[in-house]
């Protein structure tokens, strides 16, 4: 069998049946999920749904998409599942290679400039995966830095990304980054209220996303350490 | 499709590099006819499966792990061969179930059964887990896809790790998770909804209950998956009893409701 279905000039339309038609083998599948993360000036929140699925099926509710790669470094993944599983594999054995090499773990700028390249490297067979990195920066403060799957990385205080990511960036542009917003005083967003927001946006999310629900693990990153936290979404 | 390793394996190798080969056409560089299909063969990978098996399931239970495949592995619609078994053990801590093409289920069993040998020849008392067999499995099938050359199966992995038992399941893409209840295939679909509501009844169930709950569900497989066959193996793994493979087991299954209350073909 060719790769190419047809000779273009001996396709009949009129002749097209409706019928199971040879489906060629791809290397990629949408796994779904959702990753959202607020920084602050001293803490960093992640948060990603812990839904696997595939087309209609469910394959699991309880898949923890957050990878904690240091003491204050998170990296939520969402897309191509089998992608995400290499990729994490490989940052971890390289976070790891360095702190051997330079006896100290790579600081989360480092982590994100390394991501990146990482993802360049795989240019012309990406691994398709939305990326999201949540830390602290040298002097403390959360920093949050996306991905497109080729490479591109953008630093950021508030995203989201994955399966709702264009579902609920506006909404975090809008409650976190006071966007069209008149008369408002921009104060700098608490923990608890970047913690009560990433809660309610997943909550929406998960009513009109099916591919986005079941619970979220959520990772609030501090000086002190990495607290973790779940909450139920709805499961249907 | 052009590949990168020009070398047929059907024909002779050219006389010197890039020279003319014995019983081939041979075009001279530059002009035009060289770069088109000379050697354009390339090479055939599974890009569809052909022998092919249906659904697997599995359960965690009380002591262990259920997984069951019926034995029937199908030439598109053709019940091509009635008497495959799917489940095997690994060693005295995993089992695994293989759905999908039959022949690269068959390839992969001879790379694991050689992996346990070689295992056993060190003769150092370690032998693998099943998080590990699931972690290798991920890697294999995750570069057999890189190279566009996927294993076409579904593989389900069960164990006992640390005293707790452990389902595990791999796909040819490489996409794996663990769950006490996976189905691949149709049993996603007919067999999940089952498992499911049984397990969050009753996480603790006893071997018996846990064999009586995969004989119904491959009894409802049975009578809605037409790729399936009344007649499948048990692979049952526990911490006291080690690993059984069960079976053939029969599936008791009665078609007169289709005949709609006439017992006569008319």
């Amino acid at each position: 069998m060719a790769l190419v279905d047809r000779e273009p000039s001996r396709y009949l339309p009129d002749y097209d049946v409706q019928a199971p038609k040879q489906l060629h083998f791809s290397p990629y599948a949408d796994n779904g999920g959702s990753v959202v993360a607020i920084a602050g000036d001293d803490f960093s929140i992640i948060a990603a749904d812990t839904r696997l699925s595939a087309g209609f099926s469910i394959y699991t509710r309880k898949q923890e998409k957050l990878f904690t790669l240091s003491s204050n470094t998170v990296l939520g993944c969402s897309g191509c599942w089998c992608d995400t599983l290499t990729l994490t594999r490989v940052m971890a054995a390289r976070m790891q290679m360095y702190e051997h090499e330079h006896h100290k773990t790579m600081a989360t700028p480092a982590a994100a400039q390394m991501l990146s390249t990482m993802l360049y490297y795989k240019r012309f067979f990406p691994y398709y995966v939305s990326n999201i990195l949540a830390g602290l920066d040298s002097e403390g403060k959360g920093v949050i830095y996306r991905y497109d799957p080729v490479g591109h990385c953008e630093k950021n205080y508030y995203v989201a990304g994955g399966s709702s990511g264009a579902l609920l960036q506006p909404l975090l542009d809008n409650q976190v980054g006071y966007l069209n917003q008149e008369n408002v005083e921009k104060v700098p967003i608490t923990k608890e209220k970047a913690l009560a927001i990433i809660k309610d946006v997943f909550t929406s999310a998960a009513e009109r996303d099916i591919y986005t629900g079941d619970g979220i693990f959520i990772k609030i990153i501090t000086k002190d350490g990495i607290a973790t936290d779940f909450f139920e979404l709805r499961r249907d | 499709m052009s590949m990168p390793n020009k070398a047929d394996c059907f024909s002779s190798l050219p006389f010197w590099q890039n020279g003319p080969a014995p019983g081939a056409f041979y075009n001279f560089p530059g002009t035009a006819a060289s770069s088109s299909n000379y050697n354009d063969c390339g090479i055939q990978r599974t890009q569809t499966p052909m022998v092919t098996g249906s659904s697997v399931i599995g359960i965690q239970y009380k002591d262990g792990i259920i997984i069951a495949a019926d034995v029937l592995a199908s030439y598109g619609s053709l019940a091509r061969f009635r008497n495959c078994e799917r489940v095997m053990k690994v060693n005295d801590n995993i089992i695994l179930g293989a759905g999908g093409d039959y022949a690269d289920y068959q390839y992969l069993r001879s790379l694991i059964e050689q992996k346990i040998i070689d295992e056993k020849c060190l003769d150092d008392g370690f032998t693998l887990k099943p998080k590990s067999l699931h972690c290798w499995l991920t890697r294999v099938m995750y570069n057999k896809r890189s190279n566009f050359n996927p294993l076409w199966n579904n593989f389900i992995i069960g164990g006992i790790e640390d005293g707790k038992p452990f389902l595990g399941t791999v796909d040819k893409l490489g996409t794996a998770f663990s769950d006490p209840v996976i189905a691949t295939g149709y049993g996603a679909y007919l067999a999940t909804p089952i498992l499911t509501k049984a397990y969050d009844a009753n996480s603790q169930m006893t071997e018996e209950e846990a064999t009586n709950l995969i004989y119904k569900v491959m009894q409802v497989l049975f009578y809605r998956d037409a790729r399936s066959f009344p007649k499948y193996h048990l692979g049952v793994i526990s911490k006291e009893k080690g690993v059984e493979i069960r079976g053939p087991i029969e599936i008791e299954h009665n078609w007169e409701v289709s005949t709609m209350g006439r017992n006569q073909l008319r």
